[in-house]
Formats: structure tokens, C-alpha cells, sequence
């Protein structure tokens, strides 16, 4: 069957950031959300799904990688290194 | 002929035949959603896509999960489920059909149209009942229903081929909704029709062939196949588990 790709984010629960879990092939959006409820949630993993058409992505190429990259690596002025974190502070 | 399951019969107990205020029995429940299981397994690994492979096999494992349930709470499982013979078997013809016009058929466009109107009454079977089991059927009830819905839409109002698929399963099966929708009727056609309204079907236009039994036990020889494959390993080896 020739159905486009959807790619799936999921949220775990309440208060995280949608996840990208895999893709899917499905006829249409709503197929596609509740192929994903089927494939991707079925031991309680999320609490809201999204399905976006992969032909929608627009991705940084492979080649762009040293240009994109590379000239945040010796700014370390940029990484919050120092200052230290309260107790209890997660998913900083 | 005398009914296997009348009274003097040990293997089920009281409960199994009071009828509850949708009409249906506890055992006619459990045993449409255990035959319903059983037939959608013939699915596994089958199925169009990976998707719809998952999607119809959550099913199948819903219908047994609340089939075993309902077993549980009647007698012994595994004796009921794997040591009645057809004759003590209580669920409606329908569930009983193959996917398709013959035995050994497995025509998904059919499969859909099965479910859409299994679901549809399986979910006002469950609401009207109110207890723990019937409280998490519904919830998948509803899902099954959506799922048959949303390819019944897409199947009837698609192409030509698979429209005439999906309105000759409409066409086969509407008979058999007499006996799955006893006592729901109205309400199961306020569900019912407005999907194969979208859908762009028509139900058939002669509703007087109504055939019925499996509620007293007098099946279809489709039943004894499904059985026949369903209880083989366990009256080979009776306990067996792994």
C-alpha cells in the first residue's frame, strides 16, 4: 500500500514536552492518530498524541553539520556551567 | 432435542442467565465477544498494513480480555470456553460468519462492516449494564466502533471496488443485525445509520429474512470450525498451559 509517512511525538504525561516516538504509514491524519494510539501507547506510555506528515519536516542536512554546529562548541560562556542548581531542579 | 445448557447444567452458574436491562445474558455477552475474538484473530499477521495489523489484533485482544471476564465470573474459563460443544454456545450468528461469503474468505472491507455493527451494539450492551467489567467494555467498545467507523467512511466512499466490497458485506450481514441488536434495535440504527449514511451505502431494501437461533444454541456450521480450531489443543491436552 502506498500511504504517506506520519511521524509520532508523544507526551508522557502532564508537564513534559511532546517526544518523537517513530513514524507510521496511514491513509490520512485521523488514521494516522489512531494507528498511533494502537502502536505507540498501548502500555499507557502517553496522555496526548501528535502525528505531523513526514513530508511536512523540513530537517537540517548532514552536510550543514560543521557550519550549524560546531561554532557553538567553544563558547562556553553560553553553557549555564556556572551555576549551581537548587535541589530538587529537574529537567534543566 | 433437549438444550445442553437448560437446567440441571453445572457448568455455568446462576447468574448466567438472568437477563440484564438490555435484554442480553451474561453468557450471550461473553460468548459473542469470545467467537468475535477468536474470528479476528484470523487477522494476525494478515492484515493490509503493519498498522491495521496491530489495530485489528488490540481488538481481538479486547473481545477476549472482557470475554474471560465475563467467563470468570460465570464458572471455570477454560471449561467453558474450551469444553462446550456448539450447541451450548450462546452468542449471535454474526460473530459466528466468515469474513467474506465463504468459509476460509478473509475480506477486510467485510471485516470492517462486521465490526461496525458488532461494536455498535456490543458498546449499548455494556452501557446499559452497570458494573466493573461493562465499565471498561464500553470504553473499548467505543474505540472499536470508531476504528470500524472511520474505515467504513473511507472504504464506502472510496473507490469502486471497495465500495461494492463493503456494500455487499452490508447487504450479507444485515440479516443477521436482527438477532445482535434484539431489544436495541432503535438505538443501535441511530448509530448505525448515519455511518453508512457518510459512507454513501444503502441497506438492503428487503428486511424480511431474520435469521436467529444462536441465542438458544441452534448455530450456523460455521460455528463448529471456529470451535473445532479454538478448542483442539486443549481437549488434546486438557489443562495445558505454557
Amino acid at each position: 500500500m502506498n500511504e504517506p509517512l506520519w511521524e509520532v511525538f508523544v507526551r508522557p504525561r502532564r508537564g513534559l514536552s511532546h517526544t518523537h516516538v517513530g513514524s507510521l504509514h496511514a491513509p490520512d491524519a485521523r488514521m494516522a492518530l489512531r494507528h498511533a494510539r494502537d502502536l505507540y501507547t498501548r502500555r499507557q506510555e502517553g496522555v496526548s498524541i501528535w502525528v505531523v506528515p513526514a513530508s511536512e519536516i523540513t530537517a537540517s542536512s548532514p552536510d550543514e553539520k560543521d557550519s550549524f554546529f560546531d561554532p557553538a562548541g567553544d563558547k562556553i560562556y553560553r553553557h549555564p556551567t556556572f551555576y549551581e542548581l537548587p535541589e530538587g531542579v529537574e529537567h534543566l | 432435542m433437549t438444550d445442553p445448557m437448560s437446567e440441571g447444567s453445572s457448568r455455568v452458574n446462576q447468574q448466567a442467565r438472568v437477563p440484564q436491562r438490555s435484554g442480553g445474558t451474561p453468557l450471550e455477552l461473553a460468548d459473542d465477544a469470545l467467537i468475535a475474538a477468536q474470528r479476528l484473530s484470523e487477522w494476525v499477521a494478515r492484515a493490509p498494513t503493519l498498522e491495521e495489523d496491530v489495530a485489528l489484533t488490540n481488538i481481538a485482544l479486547d473481545q477476549l480480555g472482557v470475554a474471560r471476564l465475563l467467563l470468570q465470573s460465570l464458572g471455570d474459563e477454560d471449561e467453558l470456553a474450551y469444553r462446550r460443544g456448539d450447541a451450548e454456545f450462546r452468542n449471535c450468528l454474526l460473530v459466528e460468519l466468515p469474513f467474506g461469503r465463504a468459509r476460509g474468505d478473509l475480506d477486510f472491507g467485510w471485516t470492517v462492516v462486521w465490526l461496525l455493527f458488532l461494536a455498535a451494539a456490543q458498546k449499548l450492551r455494556y452501557e446499559a449494564w452497570d458494573n466493573e467489567v461493562a465499565a471498561k467494555a464500553v470504553k473499548e467498545s467505543a474505540y472499536h466502533l470508531d476504528h470500524a467507523t472511520q474505515w467504513v467512511i473511507r472504504l464506502g466512499d472510496g473507490t469502486s471496488l471497495s465500495r461494492e466490497r463493503v456494500q455487499a458485506a452490508v447487504e450479507e450481514l444485515w440479516p443477521y443485525t436482527h438477532e445482535l441488536t434484539e431489544g436495541i434495535r432503535d438505538d443501535w440504527l441511530s448509530i448505525v445509520e448515519p455511518v453508512l449514511k457518510e459512507a454513501t451505502l444503502v441497506k438492503p431494501s428487503h428486511d424480511t429474512w431474520r435469521p436467529s437461533g444462536g441465542r438458544s444454541g441452534r448455530h450456523t456450521e460455521h460455528l463448529s470450525y471456529v470451535l473445532a480450531e479454538m478448542q483442539a489443543l486443549h481437549r488434546a491436552h486438557p489443562g495445558v498451559q505454557w
